[in-house]
């Protein structure tokens, strides 16, 4: 059902104007917040997305409207915020979260098919780890307050995306002129779906990790089925606004470079599982006042941030006279995604409790 | 004598975990003490899969769940 929705929707976003085979990427859109803010300046991908916004803030409407908000923390944030940071530099190596790897594939987009199988891979060792005790241990009750801090963060973020101050001559606040981050859907549009979108997954736990989680992990399909919603009514979407233009090479902000697609989902995935959700859950978790799914989400926006300035994101394939330019990572790019892996290893490998 | 599994403030998967491991270890009733709305679906889905009885039982802002064979 939520899966439809954001099939849809997303769908449509790109019709009104955001990236192709990008309707809704939490990855990328946290990636432009961090270069709107000035945290990384590649140029072409810089904008306050209104979408993650409306994610957080819908769902903590829902989670106060059912009440279900409840603030807590305390459960290894230092670990959640280095998860964060690879998750973020294993998705921008494949360049999309798992929703735009839904998309991509629902758009016609074959590179995403090695993306969503090293998702996979990933996950599945996550889960192996999560079998052998790997937990991150408690979070605890407290103070409201501590809850209300990442909605507040997200209407500052507004503020700043509806006045669009210039802090300084060639400062930020940066709203990208070309490129992907000068492509987006009217704000109330936007900001509305976004809306929509956190109020319906808070209430149905929509999370693409998990999905494919809780098959592995129980044999339990409930997730899965709003995954496959997505991509199946994208992809009916796409063919009805002719947007369906299936290929493998110079498909829209993607390279098809097989193995860094995989390796580099395949860390994102790993990284989900251990942190217990994908990007997008991480964002409604945040929302209903889980403390350490915010500590996540900033160690996303950091990883963009490294992703951007180390130039650690895959460059995508570009198609100029005729001739093709095979896109990848450069070697930063491919030793971060390898220390990331060995990072998520050894968090998975020493952190395990001993069950009695 | 229940079995308790005390699973407030873990975050998911981590409830249903437990709660599986207690299921498989077979002393029934087993109490799942779990925090979240979320957490308390979860591992009612899971253990209705494994066909027990689930009992939910509201205290404060906690929940408890009762599973029996």
């Amino acid at each position: 059902m939520t899966g439809t929705i954001i099939g849809v929707l997303g769908t449509l976003l790109q019709k009104l104007g955001n990236p192709k085979n990008m309707g809704i990427c939490v990855a990328c859109f946290e990636r432009d917040i961090a270069g709107a803010l000035g945290l990384h300046r590649a140029t072409v991908v810089q904008y306050i997305r209104p979408e993650v916004i409306g994610f957080v803030l819908g769902s903590t409407i829902a989670a106060l409207l059912f009440r279900e908000f409840k603030a807590r923390s305390g459960s290894a944030p230092i670990v959640r915020y280095i998860l964060g940071v690879f998750a973020m530099i294993g998705a921008l190596a494949f360049l999309g979260c798992p929703w735009r790897a839904s998309f991509r594939l629902a758009g016609g987009d074959l590179t995403a098919i090695p993306g969503l199988l090293g998702l996979a891979v990933g996950i599945t060792i996550g889960v192996m780890f999560l079998r052998s005790g790997y937990n991150l241990g408690r979070s605890h009750k407290t103070y409201p307050a501590v809850g209300w801090i990442m909605p507040a963060l997200m209407v500052g973020l507004l503020l700043l995306q509806i006045f669009h101050p210039v802090f300084s001559e060639d400062g930020p606040i940066f709203f990208s002129e070309s490129g992907p981050g000068a492509m987006f859907a009217p704000l109330a549009i936007s900001l509305s779906v976004g809306l929509l979108i956190g109020f319906l997954a808070q209430r149905t736990r929509f999370c693409t990790m998990g999905a494919v989680r809780d098959i592995i992990l129980m044999r339990d399909f409930h997730l899965f089925s709003g995954l496959l919603a997505l991509i199946l009514t994208a992809f009916f979407a796409n063919l009805v606004f002719e947007q369906f233009n299936p290929g493998y090479s110079a498909q829209p902000v993607a390279h098809s470079n097989l193995i860094w697609n995989l390796l580099g989902m395949m860390l994102s995935g790993m990284a989900y599982t251990l942190a217990g959700g994908c990007p997008g859950r991480q964002l409604f978790l945040s929302g209903e006042g889980d403390g350490d799914s915010g500590v996540f989400v900033f160690g996303m926006i950091t990883g963009a941030a490294f992703s951007h300035n180390f130039n650690l994101a895959g460059k995508p394939d570009a198609l100029a006279d005729g001739v093709l330019t095979v896109g990848s990572l450069t070697p930063f790019g491919m030793a971060a995604v390898l220390l990331g892996l060995a990072v998520c290893l050894a968090i998975g490998f020493s952190m395990r409790e001993k069950f009695e | 004598m229940a079995k308790t599994v005390d699973a407030r403030g873990f975050s998911c998967p981590q409830p249903v975990i437990l709660a599986q491991k207690a299921i498989q270890e077979g002393q029934f009733p087993i109490e799942v003490l779990v925090e979240t709305v979320t957490s308390r679906e979860n591992v009612r889905r899971m253990a209705e899969m494994k066909s027990c009885k689930v009992e939910v039982i509201e205290q404060e802002d906690e929940f408890k769940l009762v599973l029996t064979k």
